[in-house]
């Protein structure tokens, strides 16, 4: 057993033509955070960020899996999982740069964002009991609470609480893993014993790994899965093997060039680019301007108001 | 006469009766064993699965609580012991009372965490402590402390209205006392609820030499030390026990104080007192002969054996010592 994902060979992995719809958001995510990262460097935002880079795929290709019912929680990493849940990047960038129009008027920033049933905070594995609590009330509803986690995640003790626990009351749990490789700086080599299979089978909980990048293959894959959630009430452990191709926060990458060309073969961006040039340019194209049109809006908006606790 | 656990218990199966959103969780708290301490007795017999025996988490039982109540379910948790708090440290300061404000706007987390505390039962350094100053001066986090005068049901539904998580320490062995009903303490002491805050005095209400400023646990030694005081010294105490510590509720009667001193079973230093006298200096500063006098326990672990125990944690013959001082 190892513990390091297994790489899907990028180049032999086939990716579908992708939906419209879904490349719209996936370089919605992109544009978004490259923009980001930009803004940092000209000193227009503060404090830092997290960005998904390399990850967009997975938030994307849950999208159609959820209903408006369910609950997600998510973490610092998280645009991606607000945009594909809400696409609402004005409001989110707002918040980033505490301006009007700020989803939690500036105060919660990237990582703490709490609107309609999508609910991000800055501790690692905080969530989970917390995404227990809330999946006790939606038993037998047919709606879920969905919880996005890391494999850094996994050295926190409030994990395995929660997986205890949401196994044995039979709470209807999505876990998803998003399997990077790395924990901030350290590799998942040297954080963690043992696998995440191993982790969930130790709780008698369904596991299901996917090393696909692409989004039909893995909605067919965890369509039935997330369906026996909702049906039976069980949680469920779904792990993408994936790769995060940007820095944890802002420039602070300390992978060696070799390494970061690899993980960034995997990237979605520049196989679509490659495979389907002809739907992805316009769609390229229009996400870049509408980002570009975010960014400047929300930059000349005021500041944002906040009442006060 | 009714025992102040059997009181609480009492108040839980009104609320739960009531309110058929209100869940409630903890260690061991099922039926037929109901809690460490009895006090959920009866309860899963009565409402089955809104009460809920969990694995040995404290931090994933609060952060359960949490979730139900961030979905719209009031939430009782119990601690089984409030040392073990420390294991919920970060739900109850990084989630809970964060995610009431840290949103931009209001967000209801009606959590209510119960911790049966404090020593003088010989548990040893784990299981006696009285950690109510690890969680003072937490912003968005009330914390509450059971008394023998207020009624549970009312401190509970108070506690559900502020939308907040609050914790509720409970003296384990103020459990096994008697509620005090009818305004009447004992044949020297009546007592009056003023404002939240129970206010015990002379029956002919004189001006008191020392006002104690006291949490709910400390209600009989302080009561002992001031029958003793009357009577050895005909020195005048009033007791004034706020069933919220933090944030520090307005006090009564402090128009006519001399001396205020405040005794708790946390041990010195940060403790609640300071943020009590925090709070009162400004106010009280033109008054007071001196300053507000602090006592607690020793700045020590809470050994097992009694003789050793006593020692450390404040007794009445301390407590007299220290307002004999303090009015000299």
């Amino acid at each position: 057993m190892t513990a390091q994902p297994a790489l899907s060979p990028p180049e032999r992995e086939t990716l579908s033509p992708p939906a419209e719809a879904d490349l719209d958001l996936l370089l919605l995510i992109r544009h978004f955070e490259l923009t980001l990262l930009r803004l940092f460097d000209k000193g227009r935002l503060s404090g830092t960020t997290h960005t998904c880079l390399g990850q967009e795929y997975v938030p994307v290709a849950l999208k159609p899996l959820l209903d408006e019912a369910d609950f997600v929680f998510s973490n610092h990493r998280g645009h991606g999982h607000f945009l594909a849940r809400h696409a609402e990047p004005y409001g989110l960038l707002a918040e980033i740069m505490g301006r009007q129009g700020a989803l939690c008027a500036g105060v919660g920033g990237s990582q703490h964002i709490y609107h309609h049933r999508f609910l991000s905070t800055g501790v690692q594995g905080e969530s989970l009991p917390v995404a227990v609590g809330t999946a006790l009330t939606l038993k037998g509803t047919g709606a879920l609470a969905c919880v996005y986690i890391g494999d850094g995640t996994w050295g926190e003790g409030a994990v395995y609480e929660a997986l205890n626990m949401a196994r044995l009351w039979r709470v209807p749990l999505l876990v998803v893993v998003e399997h990077n490789g790395i924990a901030q700086s350290t590799p998942a080599a040297a954080h963690m014993a043992g696998t995440v299979a191993g982790r969930a089978a130790a709780f008698d909980i369904p596991h299901h790994r996917t090393t696909s990048t692409d989004i039909g293959h893995i909605r067919a894959e965890l369509a039935p899965l997330v369906a026996a959630v909702r049906r039976d009430s069980l949680p469920l452990v779904a792990e993408f093997a994936t790769h995060r191709i940007g820095p944890h926060s802002k420039g602070d990458d300390t992978r060696t060039p070799e390494e970061i060309a690899r993980v960034a073969r995997h990237d979605w961006y520049t196989r679509y680019a490659r495979l389907y040039p002809e739907i992805f340019e316009p769609c390229d194209l229009r996400a870049r301007e509408l980002v570009e049109r975010v960014a400047a809006e929300v930059s000349a908006r005021p500041l944002s108001v906040w009442e006060g606790p | 006469m009714t025992r102040v656990s059997a009181h609480l218990n009492g108040a839980l199966h009104d609320l739960m009766a009531a309110d058929p959103r209100v869940h409630l969780l903890g260690e061991d708290v099922r039926d037929p064993y109901g809690g460490a301490f009895k006090v959920t007795k009866g309860l899963y017999d009565r409402f089955g699965d809104r009460v809920r025996s969990t694995p040995i988490s404290e931090n994933a039982i609060v952060g359960v609580g949490a979730g139900l109540a961030l979905a719209g379910r009031p939430a009782i948790v119990e601690i089984m012991f409030a040392d073990f708090a420390a294991l919920a440290f970060d739900q109850l300061v990084n989630f809970a009372a964060k995610s009431t404000a840290m949103y931009g706007r209001p967000v209801p987390i009606p959590l209510i965490v119960r911790c049966p505390s404090g020593g003088n039962r010989g548990y040893g350094p784990t299981h006696s402590q009285s950690p109510q100053k690890h969680f003072i001066g937490v912003p968005g986090l009330h914390v509450y402390e059971l008394t023998p005068f207020h009624d549970a049901g009312e401190l509970i539904a108070g506690m559900f209205a502020t939308e907040r998580p609050c914790l509720l320490f409970e003296d384990k062995v103020l459990y096994t006392s008697a509620m005090y009903t009818g305004g009447v303490v004992d044949d020297l002491f009546r007592y009056e609820i003023v404002g939240g805050v129970a206010r015990v005095f002379h029956n002919d209400d004189p001006a008191p030499d020392c006002t104690l400023i006291v949490p709910g646990g400390m209600v009989h030694r302080a009561l002992s030390a001031a029958w003793e005081l009357m009577l050895e010294q005909e020195v005048i105490c009033e007791l004034l026990v706020p069933a919220r510590l933090y944030p520090v509720p307005d006090l009564p009667g402090l128009n006519r104080v001399r001396h205020v001193c405040v005794l708790e079973d946390g041990t010195e230093g940060g403790a609640w007192g300071a943020e009590v006298a925090r709070v009162l200096h400004p106010r009280l500063w033109s008054t007071l002969r001196r300053p507000i006098t602090l006592a607690g326990a020793a700045a020590s672990v809470i050994p097992a054996a009694p003789h050793l125990e006593r020692e450390v944690l404040l007794q009445p013959g301390r407590i007299k010592n220290v307002i004999m001082e303090a009015i000299s």
